[in-house]
């Protein structure tokens, strides 16, 4: 299913992290996934929470330069081969990942991954006709 | 077809060469008051230059040894002084708050010359004697304030000496009297306008129709800003007490730079690190002559202001050239690996930019025995994306268009906005930490 990943930029300088958790923690939005992006000089930090719309507006007047993008949850299967076997779908239909991150979510013996593909209709389609995101609950 | 208004039409429509022949004869004259002080004695003299007749043309003034703000100081208080004192009506001196202060000598006819120069500018720009001309410049020792006031007086314009601040009662007045044209710094333009609804003045009620800017550098974007905002035209001013004060270089009614009036000045542009000529369109230091100047002459004096002469004809006809609008001080320049590079260039690429935000820094520091320049951007809400690669295109495209200008590859950083200094106010937006590193 499609959901929204929260983008922030972030100032590569000591405590820039933490202010965000912080700021997120204060206002009870609850992290479900997240990851960075790291370059020489800033980082990308993406965020998936319970209340992306509050998130982001908590975000914006907290002075941080973020905004929503939408991404793609994928239930994976939590054995070997499990991702393999998602991988394989999207490579024979081609949908193109540009990157992916795994969340806390865990629906019994799934495991839930956030794909970012370059078409989202076509990945979404994808999805649904394999059955891959029908039960996440973000 | 537009009507040009002109006060000395023969000589503001002179041609090159009848110019060029009354410079080099006010030159000479120059040279020979020059040749009475001290200081130009002492200097010129031990060169051969001993009197006027060692000029036979206006290329022969690249001969002459520049003058600097430093030779004022060092000539304080009468070594500039070519007339006896009491031939002098008036002085301009500059505070001094820093050092030696610098002063000017007038004598009555460089009073009338100075007025004179001043009226003929104010026509350019369109005022008449019907005019009610509200001057909000100091007065005192700084130029602004005399310099236009006794030039609208000249023109026959009913001037009120408002001077600087107060704004209500600037309003006050500006009702009263029906004030038609005011001569301001952009800044305080600026700060009036904000100040209306406070001062429950409605804009209707007021009468301007133009105000003459000058007294601190600004952008083209910011007297857009303040045409748009009033609904007048703003005309650029420059000047220096060094060159008497405002009226050195004023705008036509074409608003598109200011006329530097040739026959009272002779300007060069000169690169301030090699102290070579530029040709016409080329950025560098203005370097005046006055030509007209009776109590103190000053010879290719280095203004230290940042200028270029623009090199197309103004469709007005007047054959006094028009110099850029100042875009620093000489004083700000960065040598980078044997670059010239002015904050200036680098801030005029990212105004251009729609990517960047307002707010910048230039940082140049030693990376092993080479200079490094890097250029710190801000990261706005409308470009972040959550593509690094878009935002390394966008950094790329900062870096190619900052080349392009200033002829070196800079680092270009991003940053958060709030992180980096605010545009507007004093903050440091250079910081030079080369000497500290070696």
């Amino acid at each position: 299913m499609i959901i929204k990943q929260i983008s922030i930029f972030l100032e590569n300088v000591a405590g820039r992290l933490a202010e965000v958790t912080k700021l997120l923690a204060k206002h009870e939005i609850n992290l479900r996934a997240m990851t960075i992006a790291d370059t020489a000089d800033f980082g990308i930090l993406r965020i998936v929470v319970d209340q992306p719309d509050k998130a982001l507006k908590v975000l914006r007047d907290g002075g941080f330069t973020a905004k929503t993008t939408e991404v793609l949850a994928v239930e994976v299967e939590d054995r070997p081969g499990g991702l393999a076997k998602v991988m394989e779908i999207f490579q024979q239909n081609h949908v193109n990942i540009e990157y992916l991150y795994v969340s806390l979510e865990k629906n019994k013996d799934k495991a839930v991954v956030i794909f970012k593909v370059e078409d989202l209709k076509l990945g979404q389609k994808i999805v649904e006709e394999h059955g891959l995101g029908g039960k996440v609950s973000l | 077809m537009t009507e040009y208004p002109f006060r000395e039409k023969e000589l503001e429509l002179i041609p090159k060469d009848q110019l060029e022949e009354l410079q080099l004869s006010r030159l000479k004259t120059t040279l020979s008051r020059a040749l009475k002080t001290d200081f130009y004695r002492q200097r010129l003299i031990p060169l051969g230059i001993d009197s006027p007749e060692a000029i036979h043309s206006l290329a022969d003034l690249q001969s002459i040894p520049f003058t600097t703000k430093e030779d004022l100081r060092i000539a304080f208080p009468y070594g500039l002084l070519a007339v006896p004192l009491e031939e002098t009506v008036r002085l301009h001196a500059s505070s001094g708050t820093t050092g030696t202060p610098t002063v000017i000598y007038h004598t009555k006819r460089d009073i009338a010359a100075w007025s004179d120069l001043v009226a003929r500018s104010l026509m350019a720009a369109g005022c008449t004697k019907r005019d009610v001309f509200q001057n909000m410049m100091t007065y005192g020792l700084f130029t602004g304030g005399l310099g236009l006031h006794y030039g609208a007086e000249e023109l026959g314009m009913l001037v009120i000496p408002a001077g600087p601040g107060n704004t209500l009662r600037q309003f006050k007045l500006m009702k009263d009297f029906k004030t038609t044209v005011v001569h301001a710094t952009p800044s305080y333009m600026l700060h009036m306008y904000d100040k209306l609804g406070e001062a429950e003045v409605n804009r209707a009620d007021l009468h301007i129709r133009k105000a003459i800017v000058g007294g601190e550098p600004h952008s083209e974007d910011i007297r857009r800003k303040i045409e748009e905002l009033w609904g007048i035209e703003v005309y650029n001013c420059y000047g220096l007490s060094e060159m008497n004060g405002p009226g050195v270089a004023f705008e036509c009614i074409e608003r598109s730079g200011p006329h530097l009036w040739e026959d009272s000045y002779i300007v060069e542009i000169i690169d301030p690190h090699t102290l070579e000529p530029l040709p016409p369109g080329e950025t560098g230091e203005l370097v005046l002559t006055t030509l007209r100047r009776e109590a103190t002459p000053l010879i290719r004096y280095r203004t230290r202001d940042l200028s270029s002469i623009l090199p197309d004809p103004c469709p007005c006809g007047r054959t006094h050239r028009r110099i850029s609008r100042i875009k620093g001080r000489t004083d700000d320049m960065l040598i980078i690996n044997g670059v010239n590079v002015f904050p200036s260039q680098i801030e005029e690429v990212l105004m251009r930019m729609k990517e960047v935000g307002n707010n910048y820094q230039i940082v140049v520091e030693k990376s092993g025995a080479l200079d490094k320049l890097t250029v710190k951007t801000e990261v706005t809400p409308e470009i972040f994306s959550d593509d690094a690669r878009d935002l390394n295109a966008i950094r790329e495209k900062i870096r190619e268009n900052l080349k392009a200008s200033i002829s070196i590859s800079p680092v270009v950083e991003l940053h958060e906005p709030g992180i980096l200094p605010a545009w507007e106010g004093k903050a440091k937006r250079v910081i030079d930490i080369r000497e500290k590193s070696v």
